[in-house]
């Protein structure tokens, strides 16, 4: 991974951020917000190293939190533990298949507010709780699934576009010319 | 596996986010102010695009539905009006009554409104923030409302922003009073976590006596929220602790999920 992969997953972690707190259509048709960062911190682990893992943990967390009534940092050990799980692994999995990727994303959309809550509850703060967060979590998981795979379709794409086509070896042999005789 | 580096990393993140969860409230309410204050810049664009969202409908409205809209309008202006020169008659008597009578008299409300910019990213609060900060004299504890009912307190303020929790969050308790012949008052909080046009006013006697669509106003106690700010209309209602309270779910007036604009009570 080059820095303008690093400055683009940093750029898409401050925006997905943004984007939560700013455009409400997924809270008001499904009464759920989805979290990108989860399916961001996949994307790093698999396609970065590990201080891009600690990078979209850091900032996502904390700007999370920033404009959340968390307390601040309770979001980025959730993020990186998730980033680290997928980071150790990521020799063996098949990154480049779009379901890995969903599966992964699953996962960790699942595994991340799972943890935030477990520490949250840990760290003596009641949030809202009920039936109703078993839903929440359904629709985070299924959203970040979705979103895993679109994620690594639009940095494929971007990345694409901002770095130098790779030199491709043409098919022309000189020693297979066929040179026109007398 | 796990590498050293790895172990360092994940060490290193624990570290830090025990570090952080354990300074002073007040640091760390500033490390959040500063942190959200980055995306200032953005909060502009976000007005924009939704302006021309709301521009772009405009012109695909009739003229027809306009000039209904300004009859209806006009027409309810001239009621209020109406209404208006009927509450100052009994505004005037109430005052001259309560001088009568040596009682403190009322204030009227200063507000100061407020544009929504940001709403909870995160699913288990249910807070906002607006577009005003202490430069406009906010301060933490003020009532929020809209024109149709109670929607919140504010619950940290910086420089240009401040955060609402809203009414149905755990940290936003509102004691409340139903408009009934006995007057029953209770305590407000959150119904579920999907459900955000709905609060429970729990605490309330076993012998209530609660109907659906009654009113539920702010009773005044607990000194945060000024008394008689409409809360709700009761829904429906149940006994719990073995028949020893009654617990009343409430319908909030105000639609806490489509918040644009609000004013803040500057003076109770």
């Amino acid at each position: 991974m080059n820095w303008i992969s690093t400055i683009l997953v940093a750029t898409a972690t401050f925006l997905a951020v943004f984007w939560e707190a700013a455009f409400q259509v997924f809270r008001r048709l499904l009464g759920v917000q989805i979290d990108l960062l989860p399916a961001l911190t996949i994307y790093a682990a698999l396609c970065g190293s590990l201080s891009t893992v600690c990078l979209v943990a850091g900032l996502g967390g904390l700007l999370f939190d920033s404009l959340s009534a968390n307390p601040l940092g309770i979001s980025v050990l959730p993020l990186f533990v998730a980033g680290l799980a997928t980071h150790v692994w990521r020799d063996l999995i098949l990154k480049q298949q779009v379901f890995a990727q969903t599966v992964l994303g699953l996962a960790a959309s699942a595994a991340v507010p799972l943890m935030q809550l477990l520490l949250l509850l840990t760290a003596g703060r009641a949030p809202q709780l009920g039936w109703g967060t078993l839903w929440q979590l359904i629709v985070m998981s299924l959203g970040g699934a979705v979103a895993t795979p679109v994620l690594f379709f639009i940095f494929e794409w971007l990345q694409q576009m901002l770095s130098h086509a790779p030199v491709v070896e043409t098919s022309f042999r000189p020693d297979r010319e066929i040179r026109r005789g007398r | 596996m796990l590498k050293r580096a790895h172990y360092i990393a994940l060490g290193l993140s624990v570290f830090l986010t025990l570090v952080i969860l354990n300074l002073p409230g007040r640091i760390t309410a500033r490390m959040k102010l500063g942190l959200g204050s980055l995306y200032v810049p953005l909060f502009g664009l976000a007005n924009t695009v939704q302006q021309q969202g709301t521009r772009l409908a405009n012109t695909v409205l009739p003229r027809s539905e306009l000039i209904r809209q300004r009859e209806v309008l006009e027409r309810q202006n001239q009621e209020l009006r109406l209404q208006a020169m009927q509450t100052e008659g009994m505004v005037r008597e109430n005052e001259r009554l309560r001088r009568l009578l040596g009682w403190q008299p009322n204030k009227p409300w200063k507000l100061k409104p407020a544009h929504v910019v940001l709403f909870e990213p995160s699913n288990w609060w249910r807070t906002v923030q607006v577009d005003v900060g202490s430069r406009d004299g906010i301060k933490v504890n003020s009532a929020v409302l809209t024109t149709d009912g109670l929607v919140g307190r504010i619950s940290s303020v910086s420089l240009t922003r401040s955060q609402v929790v809203l009414v149905g969050d755990p940290n936003c308790k509102v004691a409340a009073r139903v408009d009934n012949a006995s007057r029953d008052t209770g305590v407000i909080s959150g119904s579920g976590p999907l459900e955000s046009g709905t609060v429970e006013l729990g605490y309330l006697s076993r012998t209530a006596d609660l109907k659906p669509g009654q009113s539920v106003w702010t009773s005044g106690l607990g000194g945060i929220f000024p008394k008689d700010i409409l809360v709700g209309k009761i829904l429906d209602a149940r006994s719990e602790d073995y028949g020893m309270s009654a617990v009343a779910r409430v319908k909030l007036a105000a639609d806490l999920g489509a918040l644009e604009e609000v004013w803040i009570i500057m003076e109770p």
